[in-house]
């Protein structure tokens, strides 16, 4: 970007950074009180993380600040930390945040970007899961102005009831907790309607920010109305009045104990890796399509959160919601999370007498709307629907998480789903044989501009990385075919993983399918869903399990009027005319696609080569076409690229004349020289040339016409039919015309 | 058969250690028709005792394949199948040694090891290892040969294609293998992959170049009728080729023989070791004699 640039899109990103600031400041606060910190510390890590982040960080457009994710580790480590003193708790903390930066820094400096792609999918949504619902129960009674009390937060969730009758029972009695109360619940209501309510003037403000106001403005009622606030005062935040007094230092008396380090290492751990889905997250949603340097913003992070933790603040993350805000509000580039920080410094120094009479149940309340975003009951549903197993990840590591901690729960989380990966495959040998191995084949196809990507043995969260970063490495402007055929087992992570990059090729005008899937058993019918060679699909349920490829196929085919049946097919003997087929018994023949026009049968054909020991089996997409005259047998090939030639004898490559480039390039041969040479005239040439190399085999009633020793994308089918219907057209062209001169 | 083709056979002694096992008569008829395909004198090596009964076995065999006059020699020794064939290699001054081989060695014996493979590693000599043999020929088409730049390079084309060459073989793809490593960017964002994108183009381009020098310096009678294209691949050394040639369906890969594998090498899996733990196709390891 020019500096011109830069500076015309200021504005843009000054005013994208203030909407942020609006929501990050409810949230700042809301996330530091229910961390045990003073209400000041999450708009400390907000404005270090805008203005460290925007100088040093490697993204566009995230916004970084306090983070949902540790919230419940930072609580209880103040608490545990100072032995029952909660201000040397909250010293002790700092330390470790303060450490946790240094580690986050080393994690960017070591290229640890990767970090977040060794856990599996599921394992990090049941983690999330879980630290929503602990949001979700702590902070619910201080919804309806009780006590917020400890414990596990799995009983808690139990006996959640009990303090709605608990509220029932004391808020006659108590005016402050009905007020507190009745004040939590509006802010929930506004939180979970707010999306329903479809005025432009309210949309204006974000829902988080509405909240304060509704809790500023009731204040300023009570007062014009001369009563005394009827919230009793320790159920408001308490901000101080001057920055030297929100600026607290660590203590790092307990740098040498074993506590201090578990809390720093889990925060750089979790920080890391929340920050890094999140970075992945906003590259998607760029208008730009900008790849972030992940290893970059790590870094900024690390500093970022290292400098906050030294000035009494939380750790530093890049966070999903705020910066899609930033997205909408067509933020595009740093300065926004610059100007976010400056605002949210502006707004504590001049306003903070205003934020002191905001009660803490509505901010409480922001907070279990956001745990219950976390742990909403579809994502059960989801998980489910893609399979029962992810379903049982979900629900084991979110359990964990909440019955131990964090770090213990994402690890066992991924050996559940390890072990659920040896189960399905019932072959734990295939992932311990291969698991240091390369698996990724990737390389431009010669004569055209795409790249083929093949994957073999397994592709699951352990090793996903390596097809990862075979496919950034190509750019996402070009088309790629993804070929799992010798892939014997993909996971869900996978899948969904494969699945972005088909989104993101797209939205910068590339190309991403994937092929040799159809084989593969699924655990459900979801796209997502495990994919194992092992379980062979029954196929008779096939359309139940239908590959992405096969969505394509059947979608295309309605669109343009063909008909398709994924089912296996009887093999037709006609397909053994072909000199092609000759040596090669058919074992299967599916996903078959007529075209009305041309008549023309496209199909993937399993075919065995060689027999016994030798056998192997392979696949290739053909289209076969019925022909209404009789033409001479031939077959057509590029030169030296499939010769299927060895099986006839005496046959040499015919030559047309005038045609030098078509005989450099084509290799044609059949029984009938000159038969062959009249039919190939000038259109046929061009119509030949001037399109995709195909093989193209006749056998006097029949035509055999296909392109690569591999199945084809759904894009390449198309081009495939549009051929068969050129194809046929100048062949009938052709045979009116030679007609026309032997009747002449 | 070819005259011109022939007077540059490296092959001129070949040496095919059998075992009876159920694939010997396949691995016979395979070897023999290799034998005259390179018009080569074949030596036949049985490690253990001779017995009239084993020996009537092998006759007949042999007398029904195509050329049993390629048979020059018979050998019994009694012994370790290693140590006998590798000394055998040397001592019978053998250009070629043929080995039957499974095509995916399992764990146990990845990590102990197969004698054919442990002669692969050690012998002098070119290895020809048959994954498939058959008692039917099945035609060569496609041949993929390693072009990694050392300075055996030269040797290895020049086998690879008087391989081609007698086999019938039309195609041939020189694969060049070009570790991440020496493109020396590191794809962080946009501005990295453009970069990385432009340096690969220059090397892909340097290495078509001398590949396509040293497929000119080849001697007409190896090089005509097949048509020669090469592919660059970034990726790792070793197993890309082997990958390649198995979603190419080659028929034959052609490699340079390594330098030095140890142990080690077979817990961090490299080089020729991930071909070897996965054969996808017949290979052939050159040596310079």
């Amino acid at each position: 970007m020019t500096r011109n640039q830069f500076i015309s899109s200021l504005p843009k990103n000054l005013f994208a950074g203030f909407v942020v600031s609006l929501i990050a400041l409810p949230l700042g606060l809301s996330l530091a009180v229910a961390s045990g910190m003073p209400a000041t510390a999450g708009i400390v890590s907000a404005v270090v993380g805008g203005v460290v982040v925007a100088l040093l960080g490697g993204s566009y457009v995230t916004i970084s600040g306090p983070g949902y994710s540790l919230v419940v580790v930072l609580l209880t480590a103040v608490t545990t930390l100072g032995g029952g003193d909660l201000f040397l708790g909250y010293t002790h903390t700092l330390a470790a945040i303060t450490i946790a930066g240094v580690l986050i820094t080393l994690l960017g400096v070591l290229r640890m970007g990767k970090l977040a792609e060794f856990f599996p999918a599921s394992a990090i949504e049941g983690m999330l899961a879980a630290i929503g619902l602990s949001l979700l129960v702590k902070q619910f009674p201080i919804m309806l102005g009780l006590e917020a009390g400890s414990g596990n937060p799995l009983i808690k969730l139990f006996k959640l009831p009990l303090v709605v009758t608990e509220f029932v029972q004391s808020a006659p009695e108590s005016v402050s907790t009905l007020a507190a109360g009745l004040l939590g619940i509006v802010s929930l209501v506004i939180l979970l309607f707010n999306s329903s309510i479809r005025n432009r003037y309210y949309q204006q403000i974000p829902s988080p920010m509405w909240v304060i106001l509704l809790a500023v403005g009731y204040s300023y009622y009570c007062q014009l109305r001369g009563i005394e606030s009827t919230i009793r005062p320790d159920l408001f935040i308490q901000l101080p009045d001057s920055v030297e007094s929100m600026i607290y230092h660590p203590n790092f008396d307990l740098i040498n104990s074993w506590g201090l380090w578990s809390v720093a290492i889990t925060i750089a751990v979790i920080g890391s890796v929340e920050s890094l889905l999140s970075i992945k997250a906003v590259d998607n949603l760029d208008p730009q399509r900008r790849r972030s340097n992940a290893n970059k913003d790590l870094r900024a992070l690390g500093v970022a959160t290292a400098i906050s933790g030294f000035l009494g603040g939380l750790n530093v993350v890049t966070v999903i919601s705020r910066s899609s805000v930033n997205v909408t509000q067509q933020a595009n580039n740093r300065s926004s999370n610059f100007f976010h920080g400056v605002f949210l410094l502006l707004f504590i120094l001049f306003f903070s007498k205003l934020l002191n009479r905001v009660p803490l149940s509505a901010l409480a309340a922001i907070l279990v709307y956001t745990g219950y975003k976390l742990a909403h009951p579809l994502k059960l549903v989801a998980a489910a629907k893609v399979g029962k197993e992810q379903l049982l990840i979900l629900v084991a590591t979110s359990l964990i998480t909440l019955s131990t901690n964090i770090i213990t729960g994402i690890f066992l989380g991924t050996l559940i789903t390890l072990l659920s990966h040896f189960v399905i495959t019932k072959r734990p040998l295939l992932f311990l044989l291969h698991l240091f191995q390369p698996n990724v084949l990737a390389f431009k196809e010669k004569d055209t501009d795409s790249y083929y990507v093949s994957v073999k043995y397994f592709c699951s969260f352990l090793n996903l990385f390596k097809l990862k970063s075979k496919l950034d490495a190509i750019g996402a402007t070009k088309t790629v075919v993804i070929d799992f055929s010798l892939c014997e087992f993909v996971d869900h992570s996978a899948m969904q993983t494969v699945e972005n990059y088909i989104a993101s090729f797209e939205k910068k005008g590339g190309k991403v399918s994937t092929i040799g899937l159809d084989l593969h058993g699924a655990s459900s019918s979801h796209p997502f869903a495990v994919r194992n060679l092992a379980t062979e699909n029954t196929l008779g349920s096939i359309e139940k399990l239908f590959s992405r490829r096969q969505e394509n196929l059947s979608k295309m085919s309605k669109e343009y009027g063909w008909e398709y049946c994924a089912k296996n097919q009887p093999i037709d003997p006609s397909l053994y005319q072909f000199l092609f087929f000759e040596t090669k018994p058919i074992v299967q023949v599916y996903n078959t696609l007529v075209d009305p026009v041309s008549n023309g049968v496209v199909q993937d054909i399993v075919f065995n080569e060689g027999e016994f020991i030798a056998r192997e089996s392979a696949r290739v997409t053909a289209l076969t076409i019925k022909l209404e005259s009789h033409i001479p047998s031939f077959v057509l090939d590029k030169e030296g690229l499939l010769d299927r030639l060895n099986a006839i004898a005496g046959l040499g490559d015919l030559t047309v004349e005038g045609h030098n480039y078509f005989n450099r390039k084509f290799h044609l041969s059949g029984s009938q020289p000159d038969k062959i040479r009249s039919l190939f005239n000038k259109e046929l040439i061009f119509l030949i040339e001037s399109s995709p190399i195909y093989l193209i085999e006749s056998s006097g009633r029949e035509l055999l016409i296909l392109k690569k020793d591999r199945l084809l994308s759904p894009t390449e089918v198309k081009a495939l039919v549009y051929f068969g219907r050129e194809l046929i057209e100048t062949l009938a062209c052709n045979s009116i015309s030679s007609n026309r001169e032997i009747s002449n | 058969m070819n005259q011109s083709l022939h007077q540059y056979n490296p092959f001129k002694r070949m040496l095919f250690g059998f075992a009876f096992s159920p694939s010997l008569e396949s691995n016979l008829h395979e070897v023999v028709r290799l034998a005259e395909f390179f018009d080569s004198e074949l030596i036949l090596l049985h490690v253990g005792e001779k017995t009239e009964e084993k020996q009537k076995k092998v006759n007949s065999i042999v007398a029904a394949t195509a050329a049993p006059s390629r048979v020059s020699e018979y050998h019994w020794m009694p012994g370790d199948p290693y140590t006998t064939l590798l000394d055998s290699t040397e001592s019978l001054s053998i250009d070629l040694l043929v080995l039957g081989a499974v095509q995916h060695e399992s764990l146990f014996r990845f990590y102990v090891g197969s004698v054919a493979r442990k002669l692969t590693r050690s012998v002098k000599c070119s290895v020809l290892l048959l994954i498939k043999p058959a008692v039917e020929r099945v035609a060569c088409k496609h041949v993929v040969v390693s072009g990694f730049k050392t300075s055996t390079l030269p040797n290895t084309l020049f086998q690879a294609f008087y391989s081609a060459q007698c086999l019938g073989a039309n195609k041939a793809t020189i694969v060049e293998e070009i570790a991440n490593k020496s493109v020396k960017v590191s794809i962080d964002d946009d501005r990295s992959l453009i970069r990385s994108l432009r340096k690969k183009r220059v090397l892909e381009a340097e290495g078509g170049r001398r590949v396509a020098e040293l497929v000119d310096q080849l001697p007409a009678a190896l090089t005509d009728s097949i048509s020669v294209q090469n592919q660059a691949i970034f990726g790792k050394r070793g197993y890309s080729i082997g990958h390649y040639a198995e979603v190419t369906r080659a028929d034959l890969l052609v490699m340079d023989a390594p330098v030095k594998t140890s142990l080690l090498s077979r817990i961090i899996t490299r080089d020729i070791e991930f071909i070897l733990s996965d054969l996808p196709s017949d290979l052939l390891i050159c040596r310079a004699k």
